[in-house]
Protein backbone atom coordinates (compact mmCIF):
# COMPACT_ATOMS: atom_id res chain seq x y z
CA UNK A 1 0.00 0.00 0.00
CA UNK A 2 2.37 2.64 0.78
CA UNK A 3 5.11 1.62 -2.20
CA UNK A 4 1.87 2.14 -4.55
CA UNK A 5 0.84 5.39 -2.88
CA UNK A 6 4.80 6.42 -3.38
CA UNK A 7 4.48 5.30 -7.01
CA UNK A 8 1.07 7.09 -7.14
CA UNK A 9 2.96 10.01 -5.51
CA UNK A 10 5.55 10.06 -8.26
CA UNK A 11 3.06 10.32 -10.86
CA UNK A 12 1.28 13.06 -9.47
CA UNK A 13 4.25 14.79 -8.79
CA UNK A 14 5.98 14.23 -12.45
CA UNK A 15 2.62 15.39 -14.32
CA UNK A 16 2.77 18.34 -12.51
CA UNK A 17 6.19 19.09 -13.39
CA UNK A 18 5.17 18.50 -17.42
CA UNK A 19 2.04 20.12 -17.19
CA UNK A 20 3.54 23.10 -15.74
CA UNK A 21 6.60 23.00 -17.78
CA UNK A 22 8.78 23.05 -15.04
CA UNK A 23 10.89 21.02 -17.32
CA UNK A 24 11.47 23.94 -19.74
CA UNK A 25 14.92 25.84 -18.43
CA UNK A 26 14.04 28.90 -20.28
CA UNK A 27 10.61 28.89 -18.76
CA UNK A 28 12.27 28.40 -15.45
CA UNK A 29 15.16 31.44 -16.39
CA UNK A 30 11.35 33.74 -17.41
CA UNK A 31 10.45 33.16 -14.00
CA UNK A 32 13.75 34.25 -12.75
CA UNK A 33 14.52 36.72 -14.77
CA UNK A 34 13.08 39.88 -12.64
CA UNK A 35 14.74 42.89 -14.69
CA UNK A 36 13.74 41.78 -17.62
CA UNK A 37 11.04 40.21 -19.68
CA UNK A 38 9.46 38.98 -16.50
CA UNK A 39 7.20 35.62 -16.54
CA UNK A 40 5.58 35.01 -12.86
CA UNK A 41 3.78 31.57 -14.37
CA UNK A 42 5.69 29.64 -12.02
CA UNK A 43 4.74 31.94 -9.24
CA UNK A 44 1.50 29.87 -9.67
CA UNK A 45 2.84 26.63 -9.65
CA UNK A 46 4.49 27.19 -6.65
CA UNK A 47 1.23 28.73 -5.16
CA UNK A 48 -0.65 26.10 -5.91
CA UNK A 49 1.69 23.51 -4.78
CA UNK A 50 1.70 24.82 -1.72
CA UNK A 51 -1.90 25.12 -1.43
CA UNK A 52 -2.43 21.52 -1.74
CA UNK A 53 0.46 20.21 0.29
CA UNK A 54 -0.30 22.31 3.50
CA UNK A 55 -3.57 20.71 4.59
CA UNK A 56 -1.55 16.96 4.44
CA UNK A 57 1.47 18.93 6.82
CA UNK A 58 -1.14 20.67 8.65
CA UNK A 59 -2.46 17.19 9.86
CA UNK A 60 0.89 15.82 9.96
CA UNK A 61 2.25 18.55 12.42
CA UNK A 62 -1.25 17.41 15.11
CA UNK A 63 -1.15 13.55 14.29
CA UNK A 64 2.77 12.89 13.62
CA UNK A 65 0.97 9.32 12.06
CA UNK A 66 0.26 8.19 8.30
CA UNK A 67 -2.80 7.02 7.39
CA UNK A 68 -1.48 3.85 8.04
CA UNK A 69 -0.69 4.29 11.42
CA UNK A 70 2.85 4.54 11.02
CA UNK A 71 4.92 7.05 12.82
CA UNK A 72 5.74 10.80 10.68
CA UNK A 73 8.93 12.45 11.78
CA UNK A 74 8.37 16.04 10.50
CA UNK A 75 12.47 17.87 9.48
CA UNK A 76 13.32 20.44 12.22
CA UNK A 77 11.96 24.12 11.06
CA UNK A 78 14.01 26.37 12.87
CA UNK A 79 18.08 25.26 12.90
CA UNK A 80 19.73 28.06 10.65
CA UNK A 81 23.20 27.57 9.98
CA UNK A 82 26.29 28.21 7.56
CA UNK A 83 25.24 24.72 5.86
CA UNK A 84 21.66 25.81 5.10
CA UNK A 85 22.47 29.25 3.99
CA UNK A 86 25.59 28.14 2.03
CA UNK A 87 24.57 25.01 0.49
CA UNK A 88 21.01 26.89 -1.00
CA UNK A 89 22.97 29.98 -1.98
CA UNK A 90 25.59 27.30 -4.36
CA UNK A 91 22.47 25.78 -5.63
CA UNK A 92 20.87 28.62 -6.64
CA UNK A 93 24.06 29.60 -8.02
CA UNK A 94 23.88 26.16 -10.43
CA UNK A 95 19.66 26.82 -10.61
CA UNK A 96 20.20 30.01 -12.32
CA UNK A 97 23.04 29.50 -14.64
CA UNK A 98 21.00 26.48 -16.20
CA UNK A 99 18.01 27.14 -15.16
CA UNK A 100 17.67 23.31 -14.30
CA UNK A 101 16.97 22.14 -11.04
CA UNK A 102 16.72 17.88 -9.62
CA UNK A 103 13.14 16.91 -10.21
CA UNK A 104 13.04 18.88 -13.81
CA UNK A 105 16.35 17.49 -14.82
CA UNK A 106 15.26 13.89 -13.97
CA UNK A 107 12.62 14.36 -16.19
CA UNK A 108 14.71 15.84 -19.25
CA UNK A 109 16.44 12.85 -19.28
CA UNK A 110 13.69 10.66 -20.71
CA UNK A 111 15.14 13.03 -23.81
CA UNK A 112 18.22 11.35 -23.86
CA UNK A 113 20.09 14.57 -24.87
CA UNK A 114 23.74 14.98 -23.85
CA UNK A 115 23.08 18.12 -21.78
CA UNK A 116 20.54 16.53 -19.86
CA UNK A 117 22.78 13.37 -19.18
CA UNK A 118 25.92 15.68 -17.82
CA UNK A 119 23.46 17.87 -15.88
CA UNK A 120 22.54 14.48 -13.96
CA UNK A 121 26.08 12.83 -13.49
CA UNK A 122 26.99 16.80 -12.50
CA UNK A 123 24.54 15.92 -9.74
CA UNK A 124 25.47 12.80 -8.73
CA UNK A 125 28.98 13.98 -8.55
CA UNK A 126 28.08 16.96 -6.36
CA UNK A 127 26.21 14.01 -3.80
CA UNK A 128 29.70 12.08 -3.83
CA UNK A 129 31.55 15.31 -3.45
CA UNK A 130 29.98 16.83 -0.43
CA UNK A 131 29.92 13.07 1.55
CA UNK A 132 33.39 12.65 0.46
CA UNK A 133 34.33 16.00 1.75
CA UNK A 134 32.50 15.29 5.08
CA UNK A 135 34.16 11.96 5.25
CA UNK A 136 37.66 13.75 4.79
CA UNK A 137 36.92 16.20 7.49
CA UNK A 138 35.42 13.48 9.89
CA UNK A 139 38.76 11.57 9.58
CA UNK A 140 40.95 14.41 9.89
CA UNK B 1 -6.27 33.44 -16.80
CA UNK B 2 -5.03 32.25 -20.11
CA UNK B 3 -4.65 28.57 -20.56
CA UNK B 4 -0.73 29.02 -19.85
CA UNK B 5 -1.25 30.13 -16.70
CA UNK B 6 -4.20 27.36 -15.69
CA UNK B 7 -1.64 24.71 -16.58
CA UNK B 8 0.59 26.27 -14.66
CA UNK B 9 -1.29 26.50 -11.81
CA UNK B 10 -3.20 23.18 -11.69
CA UNK B 11 0.27 21.61 -12.43
CA UNK B 12 1.79 22.94 -9.23
CA UNK B 13 -1.62 21.56 -7.50
CA UNK B 14 -0.84 18.03 -9.03
CA UNK B 15 2.73 18.18 -7.55
CA UNK B 16 1.09 19.01 -4.41
CA UNK B 17 -0.76 16.54 -4.22
CA UNK B 18 2.09 14.45 -5.45
CA UNK B 19 3.67 15.09 -1.74
CA UNK B 20 0.41 15.32 0.17
CA UNK B 21 0.19 11.67 -0.75
CA UNK B 22 3.97 11.13 -0.01
CA UNK B 23 3.35 12.13 3.65
CA UNK B 24 -0.02 11.09 4.41
CA UNK B 25 0.43 7.39 3.40
CA UNK B 26 4.44 6.85 3.48
CA UNK B 27 5.13 9.61 6.16
CA UNK B 28 7.91 10.83 3.95
CA UNK B 29 8.74 14.20 2.15
CA UNK B 30 8.64 14.40 -1.40
CA UNK B 31 12.72 15.99 -1.12
CA UNK B 32 13.79 14.84 -4.94
CA UNK B 33 17.09 16.03 -4.39
CA UNK B 34 17.77 13.81 -1.22
CA UNK B 35 15.46 10.89 -2.73
CA UNK B 36 18.20 10.73 -5.64
CA UNK B 37 20.77 11.08 -2.97
CA UNK B 38 19.53 7.64 -1.09
CA UNK B 39 18.99 6.08 -4.49
CA UNK B 40 22.51 6.68 -6.04
CA UNK B 41 24.27 5.65 -2.58
CA UNK B 42 23.13 1.94 -3.74
CA UNK B 43 21.38 0.95 -0.49
CA UNK B 44 17.97 -0.43 -2.74
CA UNK B 45 16.41 -2.76 -0.03
CA UNK B 46 15.58 0.31 1.86
CA UNK B 47 14.62 2.58 -1.16
CA UNK B 48 12.02 0.50 -2.30
CA UNK B 49 9.84 3.24 -2.17
CA UNK B 50 12.26 5.88 -3.14
CA UNK B 51 13.07 3.92 -6.41
CA UNK B 52 9.32 3.41 -7.06
CA UNK B 53 8.66 7.37 -6.44
CA UNK B 54 11.11 8.39 -9.24
CA UNK B 55 9.41 5.86 -11.24
CA UNK B 56 6.46 7.21 -10.90
CA UNK B 57 8.27 11.23 -11.49
CA UNK B 58 9.51 10.13 -14.35
CA UNK B 59 7.18 7.85 -16.18
CA UNK B 60 4.62 11.18 -17.70
CA UNK B 61 7.78 12.53 -19.77
CA UNK B 62 8.83 9.33 -20.84
CA UNK B 63 5.21 8.24 -22.12
CA UNK B 64 4.51 11.78 -23.28
CA UNK B 65 7.99 13.26 -24.09
CA UNK B 66 9.27 16.34 -22.88
CA UNK B 67 8.99 19.05 -26.05
CA UNK B 68 11.47 20.43 -27.92
CA UNK B 69 13.86 21.19 -24.99
CA UNK B 70 16.19 24.71 -25.31
CA UNK B 71 19.06 24.31 -22.83
CA UNK B 72 20.19 27.90 -21.68
CA UNK B 73 24.12 26.56 -21.50
CA UNK B 74 26.56 24.11 -23.12
CA UNK B 75 27.22 20.81 -22.63
CA UNK B 76 30.37 22.19 -20.25
CA UNK B 77 28.75 24.59 -18.23
CA UNK B 78 25.23 22.45 -17.56
CA UNK B 79 27.49 19.88 -16.29
CA UNK B 80 29.29 22.64 -13.84
CA UNK B 81 25.76 23.63 -12.95
CA UNK B 82 24.81 20.10 -12.47
CA UNK B 83 27.62 19.95 -9.78
CA UNK B 84 26.45 22.50 -8.32
CA UNK B 85 22.80 21.74 -7.87
CA UNK B 86 23.79 18.36 -6.66
CA UNK B 87 26.67 19.68 -3.84
CA UNK B 88 24.59 22.82 -2.98
CA UNK B 89 21.12 21.01 -2.32
CA UNK B 90 22.54 18.02 0.06
CA UNK B 91 24.73 20.79 1.88
CA UNK B 92 21.45 22.86 2.43
CA UNK B 93 19.43 19.72 2.95
CA UNK B 94 17.10 20.69 0.27
CA UNK B 95 15.90 21.66 -3.17
CA UNK B 96 12.96 23.48 -4.82
CA UNK B 97 10.31 20.69 -3.87
CA UNK B 98 12.11 19.49 -0.55
CA UNK B 99 12.58 23.31 0.97
CA UNK B 100 10.04 25.30 -1.59
CA UNK B 101 7.03 23.33 -1.87
CA UNK B 102 6.92 20.47 1.33
CA UNK B 103 9.25 23.29 3.51
CA UNK B 104 6.71 26.06 3.25
CA UNK B 105 4.10 23.98 2.98
CA UNK B 106 4.78 22.88 6.97
CA UNK B 107 5.34 26.43 7.68
CA UNK B 108 9.19 25.95 8.13
CA UNK B 109 11.06 29.23 8.16
CA UNK B 110 14.49 27.26 8.14
CA UNK B 111 13.03 26.22 4.80
CA UNK B 112 11.57 29.60 3.79
CA UNK B 113 15.37 31.20 5.09
CA UNK B 114 16.39 28.25 2.35
CA UNK B 115 14.34 29.17 -0.13
CA UNK B 116 14.46 32.84 -0.55
CA UNK B 117 18.11 32.25 -0.85
CA UNK B 118 18.44 29.83 -3.38
CA UNK B 119 15.75 31.77 -5.54
CA UNK B 120 17.86 35.31 -4.54
CA UNK B 121 20.52 34.00 -5.96
CA UNK B 122 19.60 32.20 -8.90
CA UNK B 123 17.86 35.74 -9.99
CA UNK B 124 21.05 37.20 -9.49
CA UNK B 125 22.57 35.21 -11.46
CA UNK B 126 19.86 35.03 -14.25
CA UNK B 127 20.40 39.18 -13.88
CA UNK B 128 24.07 38.65 -14.15
CA UNK B 129 23.95 36.68 -17.56
CA UNK B 130 21.53 38.63 -19.53
CA UNK B 131 22.05 42.15 -18.13
CA UNK B 132 24.95 42.88 -16.20
CA UNK B 133 27.07 42.60 -19.40
CA UNK B 134 25.03 44.63 -21.19
CA UNK B 135 24.70 47.48 -18.89
CA UNK B 136 28.75 47.24 -18.54
CA UNK B 137 29.01 47.57 -21.96
CA UNK B 138 26.52 50.90 -22.01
Amino acid sequence: MAWVAALVAGLLFGSGLLLSRMCDPQRVLGFLDVAGAWNPALALTMGGAILVAAPAFWWARRRHETVLGAVITLPDRFKFDSALFGGSAIFGLGWGLSGICPGPGLLLLTAGSTRAIVFVAGMIAGFYALSGLRRAKATS
Amino acid sequence: MTPDLWHALLGGMLIGGGAAVLLLVDGRIAGISGILEHVTRGAIGVSGWRLLFLAGLIAPAAAIGVGTIDFAQGVVLTAVSGLLVGFGTRLGSGCTSGHGVCGISNLSPRSLAATLTFMGVAMLVVFAVRHAGAAWRG
